[in-house]
């Protein structure tokens, strides 16, 4: 079929490396000594372990729970005993620990009852629902929850589906392997993603370089008589990455703001998303393996299905790897990182572990000055400008950074790989991007502060001014209750010698009775305090012990008994018969 | 007569001109001191008073009239540095010993729920009642370090923020050259 392709700006064409581990059929690793299973695997949050120490798991037996919309469920790759929940390192290039589920597997890799659900009978949201809780990612790389990006975007209609097949790094080949192995049922998951996304077209992205693949797919396409075109896409790294197979074949430039394709009317899915969601849906096998390349310097790269959480160094060793290996590479040259340690398990993102030596990597040698070549400008297929970026992210002047676009940076790698002075460029604006990630979270925090510290002087102030009113409201009532008895006291004595025709002098009296017998203030202070005394009083008067009203006699006398041995050791004062004195001091 | 003409031409424009100065003087009146705005958000609001002020606004205003601009320690050298560069003032090495950022944690069989690091807490970051377990909520910790004098019984501690892959950073990928130590000749 005839297409109009476009075309990208920038990108490199290193050597491909594809041919050594592409040649032989998909095989079974076999069952690992353990499996060490982190539970954050995708992003978004982290899934909370549901499982103990001791506790017997089967295979596909979920054992973190999705933690909110963007997360997907976590489960057991094969039947065995849960050894402990508990911190281990993750494949992470800071080589730190996280929350994984340690199983030691029983061997009879014994199921848990699959359910599968008829996607087409069933609506959106239980397929959602379905997908997420059997933990489907998305498998090219970044591992964003599949039923995230399957649920349409509102008011933008869906134009075109992209399947991604690229596979642009090179030494990677587990998505080429599993186009040729597994064809029929990457179509039917396509179908189903169609079923739900409803795009008017569906385009499957191949790069040229893998020809069985394009052959093998459109052979399953045609049985399954689907109008999906294969496109094979001219070989040219990072034809793979989304934004690029966007742009390749539909001629459309996703904006670098633009979070989200969907916004544009464009979906894309590896390949591999679409089998396991498959697997999933059809046969209700939630994500526990994934195939995965074993290739570098080793005698036998192949391509293997591996359960999720199999350590590496037990992979590599199948692989047979040269005696000068020192180290396990995980993703490809371009983009992948070392691992840590042998021990690393493999994670639902993994695609690759290339045995590291020199020969094939050879170590860089030192980093040049820049000469403002601008050959990493003409690579990046963001069309950014590195060779500033690089500037600013070198001087921590991390603004201009971003005025430079930085976050629209990829990592891709291709600046690194032209670059005359073998800068790192990459690294440098890792660096940035996480410094600005890390000032953004200073900044919150110390914004979050400033307004609760703000929020607690108002708050403290209108304590003050509630309580200093209270005390003065009250201050007037005792004032006001005193000259009136004073005044009841002045009339009813004054009443007595002067019984008739003194009456004048007796009203007039309670006006100057109190200022010049009492000073005001104090009364009112003195009574305040008073009644404070009397309200306490009746406090605790009122305070009843809650629980003694049906207790039985026995339990009656216990109490009784041990209220008198604590009177004896002085440990309580004796309970008073009568009220307490109103001497205590008020509280 | 020429010279009177000129005369009040001048004056109507004198009048004119400082009849809108007035007005634009109460139309465009500036509330507070912006400057003391900048310098605050520099400052890192944990509300500590390590600066000798009782809390970020006072030392922002307290900056602007005149005072050190390093004495902020949880701001470090780096916020010294950028208060450097927002007054074009001279950067000065901070008045104190610069710790990583922590936070405070309650020891909660020994908190007897006496509620005074409540009371103490510029962020209401903690928890608690009378005769209480008292509890920190970490997120909202500033690791000021308040609430460590008022408890009675010292069951407070500040412990540093551990890292983890959610607040991991990628290095400075410069690798800074210092002079190898000098091999005296035998």
């Amino acid at each position: 079929m005839l297409m109009n392709l476009f075309k990208f700006k920038g990108g490199v064409k290193p050597p491909s490396n594809k041919l050594q581990s592409n040649h032989l059929p998909i095989a079974q690793a076999p069952m690992p000594s353990h499996l060490v299973v982190p539970l954050h695997q995708s992003i978004g949050g982290t899934p909370q372990p549901i499982v103990q120490a001791g506790d017997h798991v089967l295979k596909g037996q979920k054992i973190g729970e999705a933690d909110g919309w963007i997360s997907a469920a976590v489960h057991a790759p094969t039947s065995g005993t849960v050894l402990e929940v508990g911190m281990h390192v993750r494949p992470h290039p800071s080589g730190l620990d996280s929350l994984c589920v340690v199983i030691e597997p029983d061997g009879k890799d014994e199921w848990i009852a699959r359910t599968p659900i008829d996607h087409k009978a069933a609506a959106p949201a239980d397929v959602f629902h379905h997908l997420q809780q059997c933990g489907i990612v998305g498998l090219g790389g970044a591992g964003f929850p599949a039923h995230g990006k399957l649920t349409p975007s509102k008011g933008v209609a869906m134009d075109e589906l992209i399947i991604n097949g690229a596979e642009c790094e090179p030494f990677i080949t587990c998505d080429d392997l599993l186009m040729r192995e597994r064809a029929d049922e990457v179509v039917c998951g396509i179908a189903m993603f169609r079923d739900l996304l409803q795009p008017k077209k569906v385009l499957i992205g191949i790069e040229d370089n893998k020809p069985e693949a394009i052959a093998a797919m459109r052979a399953a396409v045609d049985a399954q008589k689907e109008p999906f075109s294969v496109v094979a896409v001219p070989t040219l790294y990072p034809a793979g990455g989304a934004k690029q197979l966007i742009r390749v074949l539909t001629g459309k430039e996703v904006p670098g703001s633009m979070r989200s394709t969907a916004d544009m009317g464009v979906q894309v899915f590896n390949v591999g998303t679409a089998y396991s969601a498959w697997r999933a849906v059809a046969h209700g096998e939630p994500l526990i393996s994934r195939i995965l390349t074993i290739t570098g310097n080793v005698h036998a790269p192949r391509n293997y299905e591996v359960l999720i959480g199999t350590p590496m160094g037990e992979l590599l060793a199948l692989a047979q790897p040269h005696p000068d290996t020192d180290g396990i590479l995980m993703g490809g040259p371009m983009m992948g990182f070392l691992v840590p340690n042998p021990q690393v398990p493999v994670v639902k993102t993994t695609n690759c572990l290339i045995a590291h030596d020199d020969r094939l990597f050879p170590p860089k040698a030192p980093e040049m000055p820049c000469i403002r070549c601008g050959s990493c400008a003409q690579v990046c297929p963001h069309e950014l400008q590195p060779f500033e970026m690089y500037w600013f992210s070198r001087a921590k002047n991390f603004g201009k950074t971003q005025e430079y676009n930085i976050f629209d940076c990829i990592e891709c790698g291709c600046c690194s790989y032209v670059c005359p002075s073998r800068i790192p460029l990459v690294q440098y604006f890792r660096f940035a991007k996480s410094e600005i990630w890390a000032r953004e979270r200073e900044k919150n925090a110390a914004d979050q502060a400033k307004t609760r510290f703000e929020f607690k002087q108002y708050r403290e102030e209108r304590e003050k001014a509630d309580k200093a009113e209270k005390l003065a409201k009250a201050a007037a009532a005792q004032a006001a209750k005193k000259a009136a008895e004073a005044a009841a006291a002045a009339a009813e004595s004054s009443a007595a010698p002067a019984a008739d025709g003194a009456i004048a002098p007796a009203v007039a009296a309670p006006a100057d009775v109190p200022a010049a017998t009492v000073n005001p203030e104090k009364e009112a202070k003195r009574a305040t305090i008073e009644a404070a005394m009397a309200r306490a009083k009746a406090q605790r008067e009122a305070v009843q012990p809650k629980n003694t009203e049906s207790l039985t006699p026995d339990q009656q006398k216990a109490a009784a008994d041990i209220e008198a041995r604590r009177v004896a050791a002085h440990l309580i004062e004796p309970e008073p018969v009568a009220p307490a004195p109103a001497s205590e001091k008020p509280e | 007569m020429d010279i009177l003409l000129a005369i009040a031409i001048m004056a109507l424009g004198a009048i004119v001109l400082g009849a809108a100065l007035g007005f634009a003087a109460i139309k465009f009146k500036v509330e507070g001191d912006p400057l003391v705005e900048k310098i605050e958000a520099i400052l890192p609001q944990t509300q500590c008073g390590q600066c000798g002020f009782p809390g970020c606004k006072p030392y922002a205003e307290a900056i602007v009239n005149g005072e050190e601009i390093n004495k902020c320690p949880p701001g470090g050298a780096e916020g010294v540095q950028r208060l450097a560069d927002l007054l074009g003032r001279e950067v000065k090495p901070l008045d104190a010993e610069e710790k990583p950022k922590q936070i405070a944690i309650i020891d909660e069989n020994t908190c007897i729920g006496c509620t005074l690091c409540i009371q103490a807490c510029p962020v209401d970051a903690i928890v608690g009642a009378a005769k209480q377990m008292h509890t920190i909520i970490a997120q909202q910790c500033t690791g000021c370090e308040l609430c460590l004098p008022p408890c009675p019984v010292e069951c407070i501690h500040m412990a540093v923020i551990p890292e983890t892959i959610d607040n991991w950073k990628w290095k400075y990928p410069v690798v800074e050259i210092t002079a190898a130590p000098l091999q005296k000749a035998a």
